[in-house]
């Protein structure tokens, strides 16, 4: 008997035919967007990538 | 002394006045002409649609900042170009009509050297019936956050909405698009996920049916034909991207739809397969078409000359190749370089109120005709820096003479920043912060996705609301002309 495995990020997936042709985010990425560590580094690499950007636009 | 006219006090408009008042000093005159006594930094109307934020903290005075630069300020609309002068003079003049400053209705001709039309658009509800009221003005059926007081009407119908489903009614929210031809999906993308973390917040979201109608042929095309960005080793579409954050959020959406019709809690829609539908809702924000402001224009004669100054959809000719044909033929030169109008030289055209050479994404229409592609977006970022590049060329024109060279900022060679918040907390919700360079895709350069994908991205997380947060507070201080804001880039 194969024990029923309900994993609670991937349950948008049956609601709609569109939702099942895509990716959704599992734990773990989820996690990673509130923390704060991993988002202050993401934060200064985004910030130097756009003034970058806002440099070649000008 | 010369006289500069600025028609118009958004970004574009502006940060053109601003820096044109300080290179040329008060050896020459910069005049602004906007029916707008306050400044608002609309991005962050989003806020004050979901009741985050009020109208006083997106909004401020323009007179004093005016006064500080010394602008001469007009609050009135411009109705009318004569750029030859008239019967009596040949001195080139804008009729503008007064809507404050206590003399609201009066007409004046305000004569100029140089004009920067930078009137932003019109909002043009009443291009969908239903969707305006017939005079110009939003209708009663849908809610808007184009404007700050439209955002503040949103946010009250919010929280109805929200008081119907704790007392049980299940709402539905319907946000999007208004018409075939609309452009701004970003605002409308940013709002939808704010009002489903509303929601959540509220504790109330299991009560809700959330959906996105749009004009895009596909999720993420923002008016930009789509973007490529590098994820996880890949080089992967912004429909992926899109569809992930719609499909996560349990957020349903119908695309390639023109709204075609709206009466209370129904809309009509026409399919990019030419089939019709209805969406009912009991909630909805629909992005009106833009279109220019309606400005005539007048040769020395008298004669209707606004055909040759403007393009048919109101929004004023400039630098840009308009005769570039069928998608197969564009190119990014085809893109202004200088906003220069091609038929008079002291007039230049900045931000929404110039007309583009034709669509960035690729053209659609249904079966039966009706074209339903979004148009390109002209707002933020590249409003700021066409602003100032206009702003540089009038200066030298005034300054050096008329062989003077023009300062250039082509979309096909700027980049744009945008930051969608879902949400408004520091240490809660999160963001989808993007780049994109070029606007335009500029094929010849790069030929797999036409832009820079090192350069091109996007990613979601809290960071992206603190970049959010931090952009609010700085373009506000930048445009209040605070100490150091000729710092602050574009």
């Amino acid at each position: 008997m194969i024990e029923k495995k309900v994993v609670k990020e991937e349950a948008n997936f049956q609601k709609s035919e569109a939702f099942s042709r895509t990716m959704i985010p599992g734990t773990f990425a989820r996690k990673m967007r509130t923390c704060l560590i991993w988002q202050f580094i993401r934060f200064a690499i985004i910030n130097v990538k756009m003034i970058i950007v806002v440099g070649k636009s000008h | 002394m010369a006289r500069l006219v600025v028609l118009g006090g958004g970004v574009a408009g502006h940060t053109t006045a601003t820096f044109a008042a300080k290179w040329l000093g008060s050896a020459h005159e910069v005049v602004v002409v906007t029916p707008n006594a306050k400044w608002n930094w609309i991005p962050s109307n989003i806020w004050v649609g979901v009741g985050e934020m009020t109208k006083e903290e997106v909004t401020f005075d323009l007179a004093p900042v005016y006064a500080k630069a010394g602008i001469t300020y007009k609050q009135a609309k411009a109705v009318s170009l004569n750029p030859e002068g008239n019967e009596s003079s040949d001195k080139s003049f804008v009729s503008i009509e007064y809507t404050g400053q206590d003399k609201t209705g009066t007409i004046e001709n305000l004569e100029y050297d140089y004009i920067v039309n930078a009137t932003g658009p019109k909002l043009n509800f009443d291009a969908t019936p239903g969707l305006g009221d017939g005079k110009g003005q939003m209708g009663n059926h849908t809610v808007s956050v184009c404007t700050a007081d439209h955002a503040v009407h949103a946010s009250h119908k919010l929280q109805e909405a929200i008081e119907k489903m704790k007392g049980g009614t299940r709402q539905k929210f319907l946000i999007g698009t208004g018409h075939g031809m609309c452009t701004c999906q970003g605002a409308a993308f940013e709002y939808i996920f704010n009002i489903e973390n509303e929601l959540r917040k509220a504790g109330v979201r299991d009560m809700a049916d959330i959906k996105w109608i749009s004009n895009e042929s596909f999720l993420g095309d923002f008016g930009m034909g789509g973007i490529h960005m590098k994820v996880g080793g890949y080089v992967v579409s912004s429909k992926l991207f899109a569809e992930s954050l719609y499909a996560e959020r349990n957020i349903e959406w119908l695309i390639g739809a023109h709204t075609s019709k709206v009466e209370n809690g129904k809309v009509e829609y026409e399919l990019l397969d030419g089939s019709k539908g209805e969406e009912e809702f009991d909630f909805a924000m629909l992005i009106p078409p833009f279109a220019g402001v309606g400005i005539k224009a007048f040769a020395k004669d008298g004669s209707d000359i606004t055909g040759t100054v403007f393009a048919p959809n109101g929004f004023m000719k400039v630098d840009a190749n308009y005769g570039a044909g069928a998608y197969e033929n564009w190119k990014a030169s085809d893109w202004p370089r200088t906003y220069q109008n091609p038929t008079y030289s002291n007039m230049f055209a900045a931000g929404i109120a110039f007309a583009p050479p034709h669509l960035i994404s690729k053209p659609m229409s249904s079966p039966n005709g009706t074209p339903i592609n979004p148009t390109p977006p002209r707002t933020g970022m590249p409003s700021g820096i066409i602003g100032k590049a206009v702003a540089h060329s009038v200066c030298d024109l005034i300054t050096k003479g008329d062989s003077a060279h023009l300062h250039e900022a082509s979309m096909a060679e700027m980049g744009a920043a945008c930051v969608a918040s879902a949400g408004k907390g520091v240490f809660s919700g999160t963001a989808a912060a993007m780049t994109v360079y070029p606007v335009v895709p500029d094929f010849e350069t790069f030929p797999g996705t036409g832009r820079d994908t090192d350069y091109t991205f996007g990613e979601i997380g809290l960071a992206g609301h603190w970049i959010k947060h931090i952009l609010h507070f700085l373009f506000i201080y930048k445009a209040k002309l605070n100490p150091g804001w000729t710092l602050i880039p574009e």
